[in-house]
Parts: structure tokens; sequence; C-alpha cells
């Protein structure tokens, strides 16, 4: 019997009890696979992988007795199923993957184990990190482990979305079925799923992790992150998955800083941008509240809040909803039933093609391959695609404006708290909608990280959202750290492994 | 933008993506519904704005033009569907 003691722990706190010999690395591990077991009615993971998890924590403590640990020796995270990892079940939570196993491991993945992280499992997410509500997996919905306390169930106690895409990962880490995971981000898919299950979700800059090995859904959008706990947490791991790639040119070449010296707890005299554009029709009093709040909170640390513009906040979701439907067309294009995943035979070979992508694409994944298509096509290319693209340029401008006036943006991370599986399905756009404070980050490619704050009147976890210059990770984790101690958010969810000890 | 059942059909082709006739209708009213919405994008001036592909600012990096890779034969076939002689196997192509 493992000891459910150890999931309590933070990572930096794990990490520093390992070094203090405190508890082995295999004790850690047992632990977090046994609460893996103990999580599984919330089908955050895929792919479980408890005996290469044990030969990994080995290895650690060998390590740790030779007095040469790693900066993540014996950390047991779970990696979102879209990061290919060698010779372990990858399928983006697609059918069109069946039985895909990589020949190689993602450069973000191998940076990790080369950091002496162990890999529990491959986490659930929506089909091709297409979703912002973990529905559209081919594999089912994952579960939030919070639930509205009965109290305020009103009759309603169906369970939550985690959000999405990387909802495996966010249930995981706030289950206490991982100390950590890998996300990825092109609208939102790693803070607000962290939003919704009250953890710490953190985009880093565009460039600043490479995105080789990690199935493409949108390039230009697609950033690889971390969710986890404690704000902290974030700052140690980012510094392992990050750093320059050869294989992905768009890969930053540029030294990695030790982003945990930068929580400092000292913010004073920095200036905190607060975007009018941002209080958008319909958005809960109490998210407001919570904002206002933020605001507070960095004044009284000594922060000086400015009231800014970024005009063209309104069209970042439908700038969004055509460039990152439009580069996943073409990036799907691969799954053609020939050289991995499903085949659905046909006489001819576009027959190969068109069956097998039939039977391959979910409801989602079809849609915005079809909306993709068409926006690339001939005579409405120039009216959506590059008119998107213009509009992108003015979007990311914003942000270069607002960043002459302020060092960092504070504003909520996402216009709700978690809804219920099966709420929102029945209009695409009700479901964008989710997206409409974290897509214009990815636009810009400016880095944003999501740290819980607050409950809602129904007792679900609600975020504030802290966007930083270019390459300036440093500012945001130090701001987002005292948001952090100012909000004491202790809260845990209805449901975690080892009972919440 | 309202789409016709033949121009799903027609993007669908060209996404390699069979549809049966009943999925059409509905389809054409979900895209029309989305395009729509897309469309105030119209509202926004971009005249003179150049259009972004990419948030890199510096451009893609040269590197020497050399052999990086391959002899992974085995390797790029292992999770084919169908292989045969070193070869991916697809329908017959030509008659």
């Amino acid at each position: 019997m493992s000891d459910p003691s150890l999931l309590a722990l933070t990572l930096a706190e794990a990490r520093d009890g390992l070094a203090a010999k405190s508890f082995s690395a295999r004790e850690l591990t047992a632990a977090y696979n046994d609460a893996v077991s103990e999580i599984e009615p919330l089908n955050a993971y895929i792919t479980p992988t408890p005996e290469r998890a044990l030969a990994m924590a080995d290895a650690t403590d060998r390590r740790l007795a030779g007095g040469e640990a790693l900066p993540l020796d014996g950390i047991p995270i779970a990696v979102k199923d879209l990061y290919c990892t060698k010779g372990v079940l990858t399928t983006a939570a697609s059918h069109i993957l069946d039985g895909f196993h990589p020949t190689y491991e993602s450069t973000v993945t191998d940076r990790l184990w080369q950091s002496g992280a162990v890999m529990l499992g491959k986490a659930n997410l929506d089909e091709f990190a297409m979703g912002s509500s973990n529905t559209t997996s081919w594999y089912g919905p994952v579960e939030n482990p919070w639930r509205r306390p009965p109290e305020r169930q009103m009759g309603d106690n169906r369970p939550l979305v985690p959000g999405g895409s990387s909802g495996g990962s966010a249930a995981a880490v706030a289950a206490r079925g991982a100390l950590a995971a890998t996300g990825t981000d092109t609208g939102g898919s790693i803070r607000q799923p962290a939003s919704f299950c009250g953890i710490v979700g953190l985009k880093p800059t565009y460039g600043r992790c490479s995105r080789w090995g990690v199935v493409a859904y949108a390039s230009s959008l697609d950033h690889p992150g971390p969710l986890t706990r404690k704000v902290r947490d974030a700052a140690i791991i980012l510094r392992a998955m990050s750093g320059h790639d050869p294989k992905d040119s768009t890969s930053a070449p540029l030294p990695v800083p030790d982003f945990e010296a930068a929580l400092t707890g000292d913010i004073r005299g920095l200036r905190i941008g607060i975007p009018k554009e941002y209080r958008v029709d319909g958005m809960p009093a109490e998210i407001e509240e919570l904002w206002r709040q933020g605001v507070e909170w960095l004044r009284a640390a000594g922060a000086e809040p400015v009231e800014i513009s970024l005009p063209m906040t309104k069209y970042a979701l439908p700038a969004y909803y055509i460039i990152a439907p439009a580069e996943a067309s073409s990036n799907l294009a691969r799954y053609d039933g020939v050289r991995f995943g499903l085949r659905v035979e046909g006489d001819s070979l576009d027959d190969l093609y068109e069956l097998t992508r039939a039977a391959g694409f979910g409801a989602e994944v079809r849609r915005r391959v079809l909306i993709g298509t068409y926006v690339l096509s001939a005579g409405y290319y120039d009216a959506y695609y590059l008119k998107a693209q213009r509009v992108r340029t003015l979007i990311a401008r914003d942000f270069v404006t607002a960043f002459e006036k302020v060092d960092c943006i504070l504003t909520p991370t996402a216009p709700s708290a978690a809804f219920a599986i099966g709420e929102k399905t029945e209009d695409p756009i009700a479901m964008y909608l989710n997206d409409v404070f974290t897509v214009p980050a990815n636009l810009a490619g400016v880095p944003a990280l999501a740290v819980p704050v607050g409950l809602s009147n129904d007792g679900l976890p609600l975020g504030l959202q802290i966007i930083g210059r270019a390459f300036d990770e440093e500012t945001v984790l130090r701001v987002s750290e005292v948001l952090e101690s100012a909000a004491q958010f202790r809260c845990l969810p209805s449901f975690v492994a080892g009972g919440g000890r | 933008m309202a789409l016709d059942k033949a121009t799903v059909a027609h993007i669908a082709a060209l996404a390699r993506i069979r549809l049966s006739e009943a999925e059409l209708d509905p389809l054409a009213d979900e895209l029309s519904h989305i395009l729509t919405w897309m469309e105030q994008l119209n509202e926004v001036d971009t005249s003179g704005v150049a259009p972004m592909a990419s948030v890199m600012a510096a451009g893609l990096p040269m590197r020497e033009d050399e052999v990086t890779d391959g002899g992974c034969r085995g390797e790029t076939l292992a999770n084919a569907p169908r292989t045969a002689h070193g070869f991916f196997v697809v329908p017959k192509v030509i008659e």
C-alpha cells in the first residue's frame, strides 16, 4: 500500500523531499500509480504507463543514491496524448490514429525525461486538441473532479467538463492523479482547463518550447506548456521543457532563464494593464468582481494598475476560427490511411482516402477541416483567410502598443466556470466563445498564465490570467505568484485521489 | 455567406472526406452559420495592413544544405497499415 500523503505535496516540495531523502522516487511514483487507478472514473488518462513509471523512478533513486540529482528527478507527470512518445501509443484522442506507436520522442518530452521526470501515462484531450470541453475525444469525455456542492446544485448534479483541449491533463493534476502535466494551447487549451479545474496553466511565448513531435493542429498557434498546482511548479517544469530546437524552425534560439529565480514576490512599481475591452456582454458579475479583486491585490503589493485599450479584442475569435481551421485542414491532410493509423479499404486511392477520413475524424474535427478547406479554396482565400491574417497583424499590434505602457496585463481567464458535460454542444459558436479571453495571446504569441483565485457562487473554481511581453515569462510568473499568494486559493475538488489528506 | 449542398459536397471532395447525401443539408446550415459569424471581420478596416502568417519576427533560419537523416525505412514503415517489399501499399492507380 502506497502512502497517499505524498500526493498532497507540490512539485517543489516533492523535489525537495526527494533531495532530502524523506522518501524515495519509487515511493512517490507508487503513490501516483495508485492515484492514476483511483481517478479512473474521470477518464483523464487514455494510456497509463505504470511499469515504465516505476522503472524511471528506480533510475532516479540510483541517481539520488549517487548524489547526482537532475532538476526534475522523480517527478511523476502526465503527458497530453498529443505528444509523440517513442513506443507508447499516441492517439491525439482520434480514431484515425488507431494503434500509432511513434518511433521517435517529442523534443519537449525528451527534455523532461532527460531532466529525470517520470511518465505516469498519456492524458486524454479533445480530438486533435480541437475543443473547449474535452467532449470530442474518441476515448470519451473527461469528467472534472469538481462538482457543485450539493446545496448549490438546484437539482442539477450532472458531471462537469474539465475544459479543453488539455482536459485530461487538467483533471489529472487537480485530482492529484499527476504532480504536473504537459498540455498544448492553440486558443486557450492549457489556460481554460486549468481555470475550470482550479489549477495553474501556462502558455509560454511562441517559440519557447519546441513543437517538434507534437501532433500539429494549427502550427502558427500551437504552444506546448505545463499545467501544475502552483505557480512555482510551473516555473520549475517550464525551464526543463524550454530551449532552442533545430528540428523546429520556429523554435527561438534564446537562452532559457531560471524561471524559479524570478519568483521574488516583489512587483513594486510594475504597471499592470487592465484592458477595458475584456468587459464583455453577459459576463457573470462574480467574474467581474474577482477581476476587480485581482486589481486590488496587485495594487496592495505595490503594482500600479493602468487602464489600457486592446481595441481589436472582439475580432480575435472570428480571426482565430478562420486561421486555426485553415492550418488544421492542411496539417490533417497527412491522415490518409496509407502511412499510419486507421485504414478503410476502397476501390481507388481517392476512395481509400475519403472512407478512411470519414470514419476516422469526429464531428468537430470534420467541421474544422471543412471550414479550413473552404476559407483556403479558390475565390474565398482573400475574403476569409487573408482578411483574418490582416486582422491578426492588428491584434498583435494592440499588444505591442499596450506593452509600451505596461509590464503585463490582467484579465479573467474564461467567461464562465465549468459547465455540464453535454451543455453547449448544439451550437459550435457557443463553445468557441469559451476562448474569448485566451485566443488573443495565441494570435500574438505572447506568454499568458492562468492562476486560480476563487470560487464561483456555484462553488466552482475561477481564474485570472496574466499576459506578458514576448519571452518575458519571468514577469508573468512573478506577478502570478503574487496573485496566488494574495488569493490564498486552497480549495480542493470534491474528488481527489488519496482522500485529499 | 450561405453555403448550398453542392458547395459542401465540393469542399468535402477537396478535403477527401466522404459525406452521405443526408449529411449535406445539416452541414450546409452549420457551416453557413459559422461563416456568417466570421464575417464580422469585414467591420475592420485592414487596408494597407500586411497579413501575418507567423509571429516569428526574424523569419525562418537557414542551415547548411546537407543530409541530416535517412536510412530509417523500417521506422518509416513501422506504423503503416499495409506494406509490401519495403513500400507502402495503396490501391492500383494506373490501369
